[in-house]
């Protein structure tokens, strides 16, 4: 049940996008969701799928991993998706038939809502799929790293940089250790019998209560424990702190970034200038 | 109810590079009625088999199963054949008690009372009167060897480490399964909170429960109770048998990293000195050998 969460957890391989730096990654993810959606027209999203593609071939991530992460966001999509498609208002015509194909009460569904729920299916699609990528190839550690580098500049506002990357990272790594402790404080319940993967929905949720008190006990008890040892070897703030591991750009990420900009600058081209306008 | 388990394998994150093979081909009968210990090295799959038992674990669906060719897996706990998805597992879990390590992260109701009693009403057929539960609830908990008037009302989270262990174990048995399955359930207690666990288990041993199967690092405890012992390695089990016979292979069990009881040891020194004991290792015995054999031959 649990074990199938697999997004956010670095799979470990060696490959081009594997030794990107961080910084460049995170830049291409932001550049990445703001360019799908510029995308107005399917050739621009084909593109910007189809460059994502490669980028997934070349990270040698294992495509059931992807497919697995999107499941998570599964009814997100078909519920946003279902939305737009019933009440989307719009008048323009796509092809030979009436602009308002059904209605009935306030259901109304009409070809640009068509159009439109298909663009939004990919842009989602895409965007976890990028995403996801992201955390496949990139430690959490070298992911906070990143984000406090590229964030160094606000140290100029006196805005906590350090302590926010250090939340970050301690969140992250607290993922998998409280997923095995739930799935552990799950199991001590289902054998005393309660009803967390047998009976009807109803007594599923009420079998929650009896996870949900345990793993916050137990979350509260590590944060404790954690602060204690933190302030036990004397943790400041960031200050005059040196890394074990410094970030470094390369003739790599210069590429990766060259391909970002250029699909940046595509769409704008693209959203202003459509090939086959839509 | 006796289990049986044959060809089991068990794989964590099959296909994924942090693909382990916990479990690999293990065969191990446990008969009823049996005081069973299970020991190993860390990692060598105790905790992977035990969490068979109820069904916490399971078997992928037999159509997987049967595309690897020649798979012959048994896995029979009583009258419930566990290859099969349409057992029963609520009827199973009800029968096969298992108490986790640190047992007590299991804890959530107000009070003590509610908590033990949780596992009473999940499993009870028709809701249970306030007699009936209160009764059930206070047998268990005096059997743990807690004072029920003071604690019933006390919050689980105000008790100290050994009551903790304590009312978490009265929870698992107040159902009184069949067979009570304990993983390490001595861990991170002092000596004497660790003995006292142990008798606890002794005395449950027979009428609480029929058959009892503890995994456990103490050797001493092992050859002090149990009617054999399975040595776990790498997913295999290498040796089942009475303590009486494991704990003669000393230099092998050490070999593997593990300890062997006390009296094992005072035996192979005696051993050296050319004062052979054949005990079964339990402290009762190697005294009672060893005083016989001074008044032998005086040595
Ligand atoms: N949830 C899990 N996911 C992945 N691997 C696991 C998981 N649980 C256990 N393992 C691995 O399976 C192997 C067997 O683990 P298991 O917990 O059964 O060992 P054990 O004999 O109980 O050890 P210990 O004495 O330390 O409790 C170990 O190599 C462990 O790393
Ligand atoms: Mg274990």
């Amino acid at each position: 049940m649990l074990k199938d969460v697999s997004f956010g957890q670095y799979y470990p391989v060696e490959s081009f996008v594997h030794h990107l730096d961080p910084r460049v990654k995170i830049v291409f993810l932001i550049v990445y969701i703001v360019a799908i959606f510029l995308a107005k027209e399917f050739l621009a999203l084909g593109i910007a799928a189809a460059l994502l593609l490669l980028a997934l071939i070349v990270s040698r991530v294992p495509l059931p991993k992807v497919i697995g992460a999107l499941r998570g966001i599964l009814f997100l999509v078909v519920f946003t998706a279902t939305v737009n498609l019933l009440f989307y208002q719009g008048d323009k015509v796509y092809w030979d038939a009436p602009a308002v194909l059904f209605e009935w009460k306030i259901i109304k569904i009409t070809q640009e809502g068509i159009i439109f729920s298909i663009f939004l299916v990919i842009r989602l699609v895409l965007l976890m799929v990028c995403s996801s990528l992201l955390t496949y190839t990139t430690t959490p550690v070298s992911l906070t790293d990143g984000v406090e580098s590229l964030l160094a500049p606000l140290k100029w506002i006196k805005f906590p940089v350090h302590a926010l990357a250090l939340v970050m990272s301690i969140a992250l790594r607290f993922i998998p250790i409280l997923m095995d402790e739930t799935q552990r404080i799950m199991n001590a319940q289902k054998a005393r019998g309660s009803s967390l993967d047998t009976g009807g929905p109803a007594k599923r949720v009420k079998a929650v209560v009896p996870v949900l008190v345990p793993l916050l006990v137990s979350a509260l008890r590590r944060a404790d424990e954690l602060g204690e040892a933190m302030e036990a070897r004397c943790y400041s703030d960031g200050k005059n702190r040196t890394k074990y591991k410094k970030l470094r750009f390369t003739w790599r990420d210069l590429l990766a970034f060259l391909l970002g900009a250029g699909l940046l600058a595509g769409m704008i081209v693209m959203r202003y200038f459509p090939v086959f306008a839509l | 109810m006796r289990i049986v388990a044959e060809h089991l394998t068990h794989i964590y994150n099959e296909g994924s590079p942090f693909a382990v093979k916990a479990l690999d081909d293990l065969s191990l009968t446990i008969e009823e009625g049996e005081f069973f210990g299970v020991i190993g090295h860390t990692g060598s799959g105790k905790s992977t088999f035990v969490q068979y038992l109820n069904g916490l674990m399971r078997l992928p669906s037999s159509k997987k199963r049967r595309k690897k060719k020649g798979d012959r897996t048994v896995l029979q706990v009583g009258e419930f054949d566990l290859t099969r998805k349409k057992t029963d597992f609520r009827a199973l879990r009800r029968k096969v008690g298992m108490v986790f390590q640190y047992p007590e992260s299991q804890l959530f109701a107000e009070t003590v009372f509610e908590d033990v009693a949780f596992g009473y009403k999940n499993f009870a057929e028709k809701k249970p009167t306030a007699e009936e539960l209160e009764r059930v609830v206070r047998a268990a908990i005096e059997e743990t060897g807690l004072d029920y008037e003071s604690v019933r009302n006390a919050s689980p989270f105000d008790l100290s480490g050994g009551q903790k262990r304590r009312a978490a174990i009265a929870g698992v048995i107040v159902t009184r399964p069949e067979i009570l399955v304990l993983d390490e359930p001595a861990a991170g207690l002092d000596p004497l909170g660790k003995r006292e666990v142990m008798e606890l288990l002794h005395k449950l041993h027979g009428d609480w429960c029929k058959t009892v199967v503890v995994v456990s690092h103490d050797m001493d405890e092992i050859a002090e109770n149990c009617t054999r012992v399975a040595v776990f390695s790498d997913g295999k089990v290498l040796y089942s048998e009475p303590p009486r016979e494991l704990f003669k292979r000393a230099e092998t069990l050490q070999a593997l990293g593990l300890d062997i009881p006390l009296t094992a040891k005072l035996c192979a020194a005696l051993e050296k000195r050319g004062v052979p004991i054949d005990c079964d290792f339990t402290i009762e015995d190697f005294v009672k050998k060893t005083l016989a054999r001074k008044g032998g031959e005086s040595c």
